[in-house]
């Protein structure tokens, strides 16, 4: 962010979650993008925040599963055992 | 949350099925319990939270009008149970250092400008890398960390977001902006170093 254009970064700023979302509207990354391609801290920002969002979303991916003790002590805390079936990791 | 969930049978649910309980719990504890984890950074509070979740919805499963998704349901009581958590662990005298920092556009302009995108993708989810990744979420104040997780940990749309924690969704987008922001620069600053780190090797 140079000091001329300062101003127009932290405008851009608040649009750059729906940028990098693709929700924001075709004008508004128009802007962005032209912006971007002349101010190199900006065009980092705009890089490594999306890449930010994506190592989330791939470690995100991973499947969600509580180990197996907790599943066990759940199911017995909510007097639920006689339903405690294995689970398909477990078999 | 996805696929078999939508199967469960509200019905059951409140006529007592046990057996539909037990589908219900196996259905949504993972997803929940990582949103616990996530938003209490350990196993134990996890558990409690998860623990309570469960125990709620049973009692209350008669309440529940439909006008939300289960999971919204499910992941609203969760939430709840977490922040309450959260917030009987901290110090009374946080509370009002926490709104303000929240409140507050210029805490969150950028001061990092490491392109760090150039690194490998071993190195970018290495193991060391993913404890970075879980610490950078603990680090966010827990009104941007909830919004963060709903969304983009557990893929929740901006609407979902606001239905569970009963906010407006341009509230979700500027808290979810700046837990976005915050993660990047905390994670610049570890990536920097590994770029750093590599240069010399």
């Amino acid at each position: 962010m140079s000091a001329n254009n300062q101003s127009q970064c932290q405008s851009l700023l608040v649009f750059l979650s729906d940028f990098v979302d693709g929700t924001l509207s075709e004008e508004l990354c128009q802007e962005i993008k032209s912006h971007a391609a002349e101010c190199e801290h900006c065009r980092i920002v705009v890089d490594t925040l999306r890449k930010t969002i994506s190592l989330y979303h791939e470690c995100a991916d991973e499947p969600a599963e509580i180990p197996g003790e907790v599943r066990s002590q759940l199911f017995k805390t909510l007097n639920l055992q006689d339903y405690l079936e294995p689970n398909e990791g477990d078999r | 949350m996805s696929e078999s969930k939508s199967e469960i049978s509200i019905e059951a649910l409140r006529l007592g099925d046990r057996r539909e309980f037990a589908r219900l719990v196996d259905a949504y504890s993972g997803p929940l319990y990582r949103l616990a984890l996530k938003m209490l950074g350990n196993a134990t509070d996890a558990e409690d939270a998860l623990q309570n979740t469960f125990l709620k919805a049973f009692q209350h499963v008669n309440t529940f009008e439909g006008r939300s998704s289960l999971s919204t349901w499910l992941y609203r009581i969760a939430s709840n149970e977490a922040l309450m958590l959260l917030r009987k662990r901290r110090p009374e005298s946080t509370f009002s250092d926490m709104s303000t920092e929240d409140e507050n556009d210029r805490n969150f302009d950028p001061v990092q400008f490491t392109d760090w995108c150039c690194l490998p993708e071993e190195e970018l989810l290495s193991a060391e890398a993913r404890n970075a990744l879980d610490r950078a979420v603990e680090h966010l104040p827990e009104t941007l960390r909830i919004v963060f997780v709903l969304r983009d940990i557990e893929d929740l749309s901006i609407l979902e977001t606001s239905q569970v924690l009963g906010l407006s969704e341009t509230a979700v987008k500027t808290r979810l902006l700046r837990a976005r922001l915050r993660l990047r620069e905390e994670l610049s600053s570890y990536y920097s170093d590994r770029l750093n780190k590599r240069s010399k090797e």
